[in-house]
């Protein structure tokens, strides 16, 4: 079998893979709606498609963790070039075909080595002994010729998300794939160290490797692939060679309809309602951490907080959703210092809390949609008597929310496990605005979430905005935060930079914070010496 | 006598040895399934099989060795239902376990008085003699404390080396380590969670069951009700202890063998001011000791306990 | 190829339905080790419904053994609902046993509407207090309780014999290890003349049925489900998960604990170290087969009662092991186990077929 990493001595494009008319169901939700594809050696193929569009299911039927209800999918052969038919179901089989998966949660062991998560499972497993010099070499190979460099012998849980990431794509070559397939590569990268992704991808297809890269992103699609699959609803609505690509035409078959697009108008802030001041927690890991960080959120903004996955969002979160006191420093809410922090004395103060993780943390799956509407207040008198819970009185207020957020369920008394994911976060939305709070914290609102469900919480939390609330949106999504935000401050390995206003983002500036850079001093908006212009 | 004294003789040594042995086997076989991210609370069934198993083949005339592997057998037929129950099924680890010891060790007492229903004291066998190497068992302190016990023993020891070179040298380990840490990145290589897995709490399981046949095959000679009395629990408190390294099951069950055996010498020194229960108890507090101890660090297989189904990710 | 899809919403019949088919499933299984005992099979069988059914007496025996299976399957039912793995039952259950007998068998003499009342408190209480350290260690240090609450039992059981040897030795008793008995108006009366079946029985349904509202109607109860079905989500809503443990641990070290209380002052009259043939262990059982519910318990207390006094009366007259019942209420937990897999996933066998 000849080496991934051999230049191809071929000029015309072979075909790799042929996907022919995959369908999937699941119960009445049809995923894949008999869906064509072609990939060719050497190139880069973009999947394009919003949340919900089929793009995943797509990917795992091809890698052998579905099977497909009809249609084939066909691979070359390594040696002879012609296609032939995979069996379904087997990813022992994707494998050998060689094809590789990145997946978007990496499936890597952390308490082995990167090299260990290579070579494992492609040696016998019956042996007395691990033989590595074989294995290194390779991999030295291959990391030189394609710029792949990361430290083997480092457990994984020591690397970096993009070292990880690296150690992934080495896994797929390793085992000589032919065919690389990456599901959402960039979601957990700077700016920057995508665009060394895509210089790394470029490489490899030179060299003859096929990549699949499934996303959502049109810039980032434009920019690394060849040619461009759209899917919408489980069908695929276009293809075309990215040369010839139309950034309108392309958004319009992605979405499919007309989505409102919300509109910030100007407000001026208001009063004070969140003030963190020189706090630090330290949890002796990075993504739990924070140095040292000030923030200030007012009356009738939005604060949005930048910044790649894992560089303390989570300890912010978690100290303004009232779960985690600080080290050092002091939160001022409503210009009171915080003592006692305590999630229930949180929301019962007026702060709406959107978790990050919507199914872990924002919703319990067996109790009943009214239940998990009700969660943060049964203890008030509203909803209880002498300690027996009210339920008439529960039932009402699901049955107005259900109402007004458009909860889509079978019922107030329908498990809540029964809810797509657009219908939970409508159902917290419904569970923590309808108290008309006064600050709003809001992490991640929006991922995953399909374009309507998207659009219906940017429109609620502008709503909430205008409504004079305080919001502090964290997200990943650059978009997200350009559209929404009045400010914006970036996250960098548990430090805060100082807060930008709206109109002076640059976007590349943005992604550089992110990765680290500190903000030229003459840009930054500092508060202390009088607020945005 | 002087703490120091007792603690300078190769017989309390030799002793401390003999107390660690099945539990050496115990927390083996316990880290062994954990490692694959599989809680075995059936060990404590598990022990009572392989000691009922073990000592009534060779009662019945199977030899020695034939009842090791009788008792090997027998854990791992109860492990394998508990592969079964708690990885493709993936039903709670807790209460499939509680399940396998209630079954375990009511088949094996059921079993024992089918077979022996009107004996009032139990037949004896005759055990693993203390072995008597030339040379070595002569050895000043550590031929008496250490090649003077029995083959199981002897087994016990191999059994940490090679359960080392296994989990740390080999493919195998390598596959069972990542399996107790992130399912998928097996799956996602081409090995199966679920034959891993199933795989190493029946090898787990059959280890721990020989600990429970050196009780009645070595240690003693006959089978009692209620012989093994909270040894498998120790061993899973051990294991935490031992932080599912081979190495340190072995420390952690030879500081309890010695404590234990350190314990009954203080016995019979000031046995006469406190009473006895209170040195019986040692044990049991000891072991939630050793788990108070390594709390704040102890660094749990990512995986144990938690359920993984074909596909998932 | 077998493959597993999820079931969103079980039917009732499922729900319900396969507890009681595992529970005979188990019984059904105990056909092998009877055999391999070289019994006869349906009279075997016949013995064992006429010796916990067949009589008025054997009906009183029956409904004696399922009181304290009553209690400690409430108590392992609240704990498992909030995923607290107590495993500790039996040695709570002989705290309670022996605070009863602390206070009832003489230091204090009351009528019985008053005496009733103190011990039974002081057996829950004990039961509680048995739990405390367990919950530290997990809540402060994250010490798996499964282990801690298991190896307080030995702990236990070693502290009553060392107790029953010392301070509360019966000086009547010519040595044997047993305590003082208890005083008469600390007794639970019996609730039919010369039958054994006492107030215990009333005491056991009670609870049942108060725990049912409790976790069903109660802000707390609110808060336990909430906690045992995703403690993350309870907690990012405002709910003191580790107040809600400590509430937990309470209540089921208190019904193990009553559990003890009911046995000596109601079946046994004095503590001994054989007060348990492992009631403690049983009721996890009685609660895995009522799926956790409250009432479900008195069912499943029922059936597991029915299967040791139907197989001891077996036993006698055949002589086949009583160890059968543990046998069976061993395999019928097991069975309910795979049979709760079965409620949350339909099986498929073979591959699905393409249409067209």
């Amino acid at each position: 079998m000849s080496s991934a990493a051999t230049p191809s001595t071929e000029t015309s494009p072979q075909l790799l893979l042929k996907l022919a008319a995959i369908t999937k169901r699941f119960g009445p939700l049809i995923a894949n709606d008999a869906i064509d594809l072609d990939v060719h050696r050497g190139e880069i193929v973009a999947l394009l498609g919003e949340n919900g569009a089929g793009k995943t299911t797509l990917m795992n039927i091809l890698f052998g963790h579905y099977v497909a209800d009809e249609g084939a999918v066909m691979v070359a052969g390594a040696d002879d070039n012609i296609l032939a038919t995979l069996e379904p179901g087997a990813p022992q089989a994707a494998l050998d075909a060689g094809i590789g998966m990145v997946h978007q949660h990496f499936t890597l062991a952390e308490n082995l080595t990167g090299l260990d998560n290579i070579v494992l499972g492609t040696e016998p497993i019956f042996r007395l002994r691990r033989d590595r010099t074989k294995a290194r070499a390779k991999l030295d190979h291959l990391m030189s010729g394609s710029g792949l460099n990361v430290d083997l012998n480092q457990p994984v849980h020591k690397l970096t998300v993009g070292e990880k990431q690296r150690v992934e794509i080495l896994k797929a070559l390793y085992r000589d794939a032919r065919l690389l397939v990456l599901d959402e590569p960039t979601a957990v990268l700077t700016p920057q160290e995508a665009d060394s992704l895509f210089a790394i991808l470029r490489k490899l297809a030179a060299t003859g490797l096929a990549v699949i890269i499934i996303a959502h992103k049109l810039a980032e699609v434009l920019a690394v692939s060849h040619r461009i699959a759209i899917l919408r609803g489980g069908k695929k609505v276009g293809e075309m060679t990215t040369d010839q690509a139309d950034r309108r035409s392309i958004a319009e078959l992605m979405v499919g309809r007309d989505v409102p697009i919300s509109k910030r108008r100007e407000r001026t802030p208001g009063a004070e309602v969140i003030s963190l001041h020189n706090i630090t927690i330290d949890r002796g890991d990075a993504r739990r951490s924070l140095h040292n960080v000030s923030l200030l959120a007012r009356e009738g903004e939005i604060l949005g907080i930048a910044g790649v996955s894992g560089n303390g969002q989570a300890a912010l979160a978690q100290l303004i959703a009232g779960l985690d006191r600080p080290d050092s420093g002091t939160v001022e809410i409503f210009g009171e210092p915080v003592t006692k922090f305590d999630a229930h004395q949180f929301a019962q103060n007026g702060i709406a809390r959107i978790p990050e993780d919507r199914h872990h943390d924002g919703m319990i799956g067996s109790m009943t949609v009214a239940e998990n509407i009700a969660i943060e207040d049964v203890r008030s008198r509203d909803y209880q008597k002498f300690g027996f819970l009210d339920f008439d009185a529960i039932r009402k207020r699901a049955e107005h929310a259900i109402a007004d957020y458009d909860v889509r369920c079978p019922g107030p008394d329908a498990p809540a496990r029964l809810l797509s994911g657009g219908n939970i976060q409508k159902l917290i939305l419904a569970r923590v605005l309808e108290k008309s709070p006064k600050l709003i914290l809001a992490n991640q609102p929006s991922r995953g979430l399909d374009v309507g469900a998207q659009s219906e919480v940017h429109r609620r939390l502008l709503e909430a905005r205008e409504g004079g609330a305080a919001v502090i949106l964290i997200s990943e999504d650059l978009d997200e935060l350009l559209t929404l935000s009045d400010q914006i401050a970036v996250i960098h390995a548990g430090h805060v930079s100082p807060v930008i206003a709206a109109g002076d983002i640059d976007r590349s500036e943005l992604g550089l914070m992110m990765a680290g850079q500190k903000k030229n001093e003459h840009n930054a908006d500092t508060r202390a010496a009088g607020g945005p212009a | 006598m002087e703490i120091i004294d007792i603690l300078l003789t190769a017989n309390f040594w030799a002793a401390a040895l003999r107390i660690a042995t099945p539990l050496i086997f115990g927390v083996l076989g316990a880290l062994i399934c954990e490692r694959a991210g599989v809680l075995n609370l059936g060990i404590e069934g598990i022990f009572t099989a392989g000691a009922m198993a073990g000592w009534m083949a060779v009662w019945l005339g199977a030899g020695l060795w034939g009842g090791v592997l009788v008792a090997a057998l027998a854990g791992g037929f109860f492990g394998l239902i508990h592969a079964i129950l708690t990885v493709p099924l993936g039903l709670s680890q807790h209460v499939s376990g509680i399940g396998v010891t209630l079954l375990a060790t009511s088949l094996s007492y059921f079993t024992y008085r089918t077979a022996l229903p009107d004996v009032t004291s139990p037949p004896r066998i005759i055990p693993f003699q203390p072995l008597d190497i030339p040379i070595l068992s002569d050895l000043p302190f550590i031929g008496p404390a250490l090649f003077s016990q029995t083959a199981l023993t002897m087994l016990a020891l191999v059994m940490v080396f090679v359960t080392g070179w296994v989990l740390y040298r080999t493919p195998l380990g390598l596959a069972i380590r990542a399996v107790g840490d992130n399912p998928s990145a097996v799956e996602a290589q081409g090995l199966s969670v679920y034959a891993l897995r199933i795989g190493a709490v029946v090898a787990g399981s059959a280890l721990m069951a020989v600990g429970g046949a050196f009780l009645t095959m070595s240690a003693f000679d006959a089978f009692f009700f209620g012989m093994i009395n909270g040894r498998g629990w120790v061993c899973i408190a051990l294991t935490v202890f031992a932080s599912w390294r081979p190495g340190k099951a072995l420390l952690g069950a030879l500081l309890f063998g010695a404590f234990d055996a350190f314990q009954v010498r203080l016995q019979t020194e000031v046995g006469a001011f406190l009473p006895s229960q209170v040195f019986l108890m040692m044990p049991y507090l000891l072991s939630i000791a050793a788990l108070i101890i390594v709390a704040r660090k102890a660094d749990y297989p990512k995986a144990l306990l938690v359920p993984w189904f074909k596909g998932q990710r | 190829m077998i493959r597993f899809e999820p079931r969103t919403n079980p039917s009732a019949f499922l729900v319900y339905g396969v507890p009681v088919m595992a529970a005979a499933f188990a019984i059904i299984l105990a056909a092998i080790p009877l055999s391999l005992a070289g019994a006869p099979i349906l009279p075997a069988y016949g013995l064992m419904i006429s010796g916990a059914f067949g009589s008025l007496f054997s009906i009183s025996e029956m409904l004696t053994r399922a009181t304290p299976l009553i209690l400690t399957g409430l108590a392992a039912a609240i704990a498992f609902r909030a995923k607290l793995w107590n495993i500790g039952a039996e040695g709570q259950l002989y705290m309670g046993a022996m605070a009863a007998v602390a206070v009832g068998s003489g230091v204090i003499d009351a009528p019985s509407y008053i005496m009733i009342p103190v011990i039974m408190l002081a057996g829950a209480a004990a039961g509680a207090m048995m739990l405390i350290g367990p919950i530290i260690m997990k809540t402060r240090l994250g010490v798996d309780e499964v282990v801690t609450t298991l190896l307080l039992n030995f702990i236990v059981l070693l502290f009553v014999q060392m107790m029953l040897e010392g301070a509360l030795k019966d000086p009547m008793s010519m040595g044997w290890p047993q305590s003082e008995p208890i005083i008469d108006s600390a007794i639970l009366p019996p609730l039919l003349e010369r039958m054994r079946v006492h107030l215990g029985l009333i005491i056991a349904l009670i609870s049942a049925f108060a725990l049912a509202i409790f976790v069903k109607r109660t802000v707390w109860g609110f808060e336990i489900r909430a906690v045992g079905e995703n403690a993350a989500a309870a907690k990012f809503s405002g709910i003191s998960v580790t107040k809600t443990m400590v509430l937990v641990a309470m209540l089921s070290g208190g019904l193990a604990g009553l559990a003890g209380v009911s046995e000596v002052a109601g079946t046994r009259g004095y503590l001994a170290t054989d007060l348990s043939p492992g009631y403690g262990y049983a009721g996890i059982v009685v609660a895995m087969l009522a799926r956790l519910s409250p009432i479900g318990v008195i069912i499943s207390a029922l059936f597991v009662a029915s299967v040791f006094v139907g197989a001891d009366s077996m036993s006698r007259a055949i002589g086949v092991s009583n160890y059968l019942a543990d046998l069976i209420v061993a395999m019928s937990l097991l069975c309910v186990l795979i049979g709760g897999f079965l409620t949350r996933f339909k099986i498929h066998f073979g591959r699905q077929k393409s249409a067209g």
